[in-house]
């Protein structure tokens, strides 16, 4: 962990546990929001779907938006860069829906006795799952641009704007959209968590299916959950067709390798798009217009210059820039100690540890037991190419679909069979999150060698061997792509999972999820703060310490060159 | 000079004494070129010959406005030279296309940074396509096109401007022999054409016989630091024939230019005796037993000009001088007048069965090659006979730029493993003394 993460890591948590500690004088006194009922009539159920459907693409606007600037301002400027990175590296670890008490009163009391304070809340918390990986993609891609495309561009004069959507974009825009995919996969799960929620006496719930099947957990209403479910099911399936696979389609002519690839992705609503002639004729006048803005030099008296080649920094303007970034650290911190004293105690600190551990000790558990069951299924399936191409989409499709919808299932069963909470509520952190494992070990064996395959087979190499020296150290870096999104996920979910309602009967599982899911119903927001804390300290760490140096490993081992 | 252009002497590109350093880990700078004064004039093709890594690619880059030199100055029809400028067009080695555009698209990428309004640049940018002969392309994408087809792109994409100065980087390096040969022909007669729009052309190439096929005049940069080493005038009329006595005769002169350098600055490094800091160009020492083969063999027999061997051999000239620079290091070789001829050592060497090869060479190599001896002298004093690879390449990093530190450094544990003189593990990134544990156990 380098330094400047220390500092990222630091300046977050402190900023965060400052809001905790002044949340409550912040935000009084909460104005009542007149809030519709939510009916569990199944007739009412497509206009919820479209409702949760708006709100996440109101959030992925927003992403996209956040990415091209925020991740260009970090690239194109050395000094922003050196701490744009690291906190983003850090936020990143954040738990989304732990803050999302924070951000609900604070737009609630934005907006008084308005639905658009909430609403934005729920955008918001989707943004915050989404933004920040499309973010990173973005930006390194920016810092790949191949030298030959960025000189050429300087060459032929090409101004900055022109450079960013001519060379910039187009070279980003695979990483991009693959990113902005698995954005929108995790995105359902928060869409529907954050459509209900409680912080104390303020009491929420947005049309949508999220607040549908939280209604009708209230109500012990199980045929509602079950129609909740289906439409869920079917806004997924038409969101894959309609939208992820035109995208990925369409974004295939961006890829920068030279050779075909070997399986195109393809999708029939492009295709149609691209017949019909009167999609034709409404979009061109469109594409002629952006395609205008493109092209535009958007510049007025500016001249290319010359890079200078051994560029030394300018020493004084460094020194005085971190010497702004330490000293803010610093008076954060000490604004810390100073308020912290009031309200949490090292009891607290104690509670919160050991509850980290347990959480901490669930989600390796999980993880392992993922890892047993899907690495040789992927395998399997992977290494069959017609199969591949018939489970890979099924996997992607039910990686998206948001599995805090299947809780309540999970819930009624444990309550009829009076199992114990602290274990039979564990796997549902990993309900949803198990399939990017499952996908990306079948991608890895999919995209395994043909030539190592049969030299293995001609050397008459199996069982445990096989597995040891050939199959596991091919998928190995796929298998840890998998493992970090689906431990990450598992953290998150863990404040939906931990605890459980069914009616008026509350199974609490314990950990760090439940501390923090606790706390925000009782809408204490200086361990509400104080368990986010821990969870992002306890990410990082586990980012750092163990699935960095893994991913790095990998990486050098895998390559021949 | 060329009879299609008239013959002009207004200058075009002025670099006066240029030089261009970077800064060592350890704060020198490190010298890449250092005060060269050139011209290119209005209606030649000038050549920029030299090996890889002499800089004579940071050259054309000054000269094109993409890098300010550290030292000295650019000019551009005798204003300074601020950046990319409007009339001069690069021409890539790599081709650098945009590969999510269309060859049209591509072209026309050229005129939309001058704002050039749209249907008129697709007017011109088909035209340039037509010109170098692509017409039918314009709506592939460069995936879909072979090399010379898409340095054709290349091309097209530097013409629509009609530039004053075309410069090309090795635009015909990354090609293979056939369709190299015919690109250059084709470029010859855009150029020799009456409505060629170029004024003039800078040429960057390690390939000798092309920058005498093409070049009316030849500079030779040397290397570490590079400097202009010699200046050939090419009276050679188009179409120029290979086999022309001639030519033959300019192409050895250059071959002599260019390897006196090299074994003058092997005995410099001697007589300094600090040749610790020597870079090692990267090769084999397989490819090395192979040289060595053919040479003591029958048409050859030990002795050889440099000019003859270059073709059947090794196809890349600069192949055959990494090679002729490397035996005389190993002392297998001596290397003047641009022959090459082989030690006693070398002569045993390849008649000798391959214990006994092994054995030579790391004799070789620690009398020779002072790196060898100094990394066997560091592990005998080290505890367990070990050191970190970051141990040496931070005291090659010194005297060498970061690039010839790790190819130096990759050479020197190749030929190291091959002596059995040490061994290397990449896994914890550690010289061990002696032969490869592995086989040790065995």
């Amino acid at each position: 962990m380098s330094w400047r993460d220390g500092v990222a890591l630091v300046l977050v948590l402190t900023i965060m546990l400052l809001v905790g500690l002044n949340a409550r004088h912040l935000f009084e006194p909460f104005t009542a929001v007149h809030q519709p009922p939510i009916s569990l009539s199944p007739s009412a159920l497509p206009g919820y779907a479209l409702r949760t459907t708006l709100r996440m693409f109101a959030a992925l606007a927003a992403s996209l938006f956040f990415t091209l600037t925020y991740a260009t301002l970090a690239a194109k400027s050395r000094r922003a860069g050196t701490v744009l990175i690291p906190l983003l590296d850090v936020l990143q670890s954040v738990p989304i829906l732990g803050y999302l008490s924070f951000t609900v009163v604070f737009f609630v009391s934005l907006f008084p006795g308005k639905m658009l304070g909430p609403e934005l809340a729920a955008v918001f918390a989707i943004f915050t799952s989404q933004a920040w990986n499309m973010t990173f993609s973005f930006y390194q891609s920016l810092r790949t641009v191949p030298t030959d495309l960025e000189e050429v561009s300087r060459s032929l004069r090409l101004t900055g704007w022109q450079r960013f959507w001519r060379l910039e974009v187009p070279f980003a825009m695979p990483g991009l959209v693959w990113n902005t995919m698995v954005s929108m996969s995790g995105g359902w799960f928060f869409v529907v968590a954050s459509e209900s929620i409680a912080v104390g006496a303020l009491q929420i719930k947005l049309p949508g299916i999220g607040s549908y099947v939280a209604t009708a957990i209230e109500d012990r209403n199980f045929g509602a959950i079950g129609w909740a479910i289906l439409t869920m099911a079917i806004v997924i399936l038409i969101y894959d067709q309609l939208f992820f696979r035109p995208l990925v389609a369409w974004a295939d002519k961006y890829r920068v390798g030279t050779t075909a690839a070997q399986i195109v992705p393809r999708s029939w609503l492009l295709d149609l798009f691209k017949k019909a002639r009167v999609v034709d004729e409404l979009w061109s006048p469109i594409a002629s217009a952006l395609d205008r803005i493109g092209r535009a030099r958007m510049v007025f008296a500016h001249r290319p210059t010359a890079v200078r080649g051994p560029r030394t920094p300018t020493r004084v303007v460094d020194v005085l820039w971190y010497l702004a970034v330490a000293a803010l650290a610093a008076y954060l911190i000490w604004r810390l100690q100073e308020f912290a004293a009031g309200h949490i105690g090292w009891q607290d600190v104690r509670t919160v540890a050991a509850a980290g551990a347990l959480t901490l000790l669930r989600v390796i558990v999980l993880i392992a037991i993922a890892t047993v069951i899907w690495v040789p299924i992927g395998v399997a399936v992977g290494l069959r190419p017609k199969l591949a191409a018939r489970v890979q989409p099924i996997a992607q499709l039910l990686a998206s679909f948001p599995a805090n919808l299947l809780f309540p299932i999970a819930v009624v069963a444990i309550v009829h069979f009076h199992l114990a909470p602290a274990i039979w509520l564990s796997p549902l952190m990993i309900l949803g999150t198990q399939w990017y494992i499952l996908f990306n070990v079948i991608a890895g064996s999919a995209a395994f060698p043909a030539d190592l395959r049969e030299a293995a087979a001609s050397f008459r190499i199996h069982g445990w061997r096989w597995w040891r020296y050939v199959a596991l150290p091919g998928i190995f870096p796929y298998y840890v792509t998998g493992a970090v999104t689906a431990s990450g996920g598992a953290w998150n979910a863990s404040i939906v999972a931990e605890v459980a309602r069914w009616g008026s009967t509350t199974l609490d599982a314990g950990g760090l999820g439940s501390y923090i899911a606790r706390m925000t119903t009782a809408g204490d927001f200086p361990r509400i703060a104080l368990g986010i804390a821990t969870m992002s300290f306890i990410v990082v760490c586990l980012n750092r310490l163990i699935w960095r140096p893994l991913y790095g490993y990998a990486e050098r081992r895998t390559r021949l060159d | 000079m060329t009879e299609a252009k008239t013959p002009a002497t207004s200058h075009i590109i002025d670099l006066e004494h240029v030089s261009m350093s970077y800064a060592k880990p350890n704060g020198e700078p490190l010298v890449v070129l250092d005060d060269i004064s050139c011209s290119l004039r209005s209606g030649e093709i000038l050549g920029l010959l030299g090996r890889s890594g002499s800089g004579k690619s940071t050259l054309l880059r000054i000269a094109a406005g993409l890098l300010a030199p550290t030292k000295g100055n650019a000019f551009y029809r005798g204003a300074p030279l601020r950046g990319p400028a409007e009339g001069i067009a690069v021409v890539f080695q790599t081709f650098a296309l945009f590969p999510w555009l269309t060859v049209l698209e591509n072209v026309m990428t050229s005129l939309d940074a001058l704002g050039v309004p749209r249907e008129r640049a697709r007017v011109r940018a088909l035209s340039a396509i037509g010109e170098i002969g692509l017409t039918g392309f314009e709506g592939a994408y460069p995936r879909e096109l072979s090399g010379g087809m898409r340095q054709r792109v290349g091309f097209a994409r530097a013409l629509v401007i009609d530039p004053a100065a075309l410069l090309m980087d090795e635009p015909f390096s990354a090609l293979d022999v056939l369709t190299a040969e015919s690109l250059r022909t084709d470029f010859i007669d855009v150029w020799l054409g009456q409505q060629c729009p170029i004024d003039s052309v800078l040429l960057v190439t390690h390939n000798i016989e092309e920058a005498v096929l093409l070049c009316d005049r030849v500079i030779v940069i040397s290397s570490k630091p590079g400097r202009i080493s010699a200046e050939i005038p090419i009276d050679l009329k188009y179409p120029r024939n290979r086999f022309d006595g001639n030519f033959r005769e300019i192409v050895e002169n250059i071959y002599s230019i260019l390897t006196a350098r090299t074994a003058l600055s092997l005995k410099e490094m001697r007589a300094l005796g600090g040749g610790v800091m020597q870079p090692l160009p990267n090769v084999s020492p397989y490819a090395i037993e192979r040289v060595i083969e053919k040479l003591a063999g029958p048409p050859i027999d030990g002795r050889v000009k440099l000019s003859t061997i270059a073709h059947p051999l090794l196809p890349h000239v600069d192949n055959i001088l990494t090679v002729a620079e490397v035996l005389p290091i190993l002392e297998f070789a001596e290397l003047s007048d641009g022959q090459l001829q082989l030690t006693p050592a070398g002569r045993i060497f390849a008649t000798s069965d391959p214990e006994e090869r092994k054995r030579l060479f790391k004799e070789h190599l620690l009398n020779f090659v002072p790196l060898a001896g100094h990394i066997v002298n560091v592990l005998q004093e080290r505890k367990g006979h070990r050191a970190p690879r970051i141990r040496f390449k931070a005291e090659l990093e010194d005297s060498l730029s970061a690039d010839d530190a790790e190819t130096t450094l990759r050479t020197i544990i190749n030929w190291g493993r091959y002596a059995e003189l040490f061994s290397y593990d990449d896994r914890t990134r550690t010289f061990i003394l002696g032969a490869s544990p592995d086989l040790v156990a065995s």
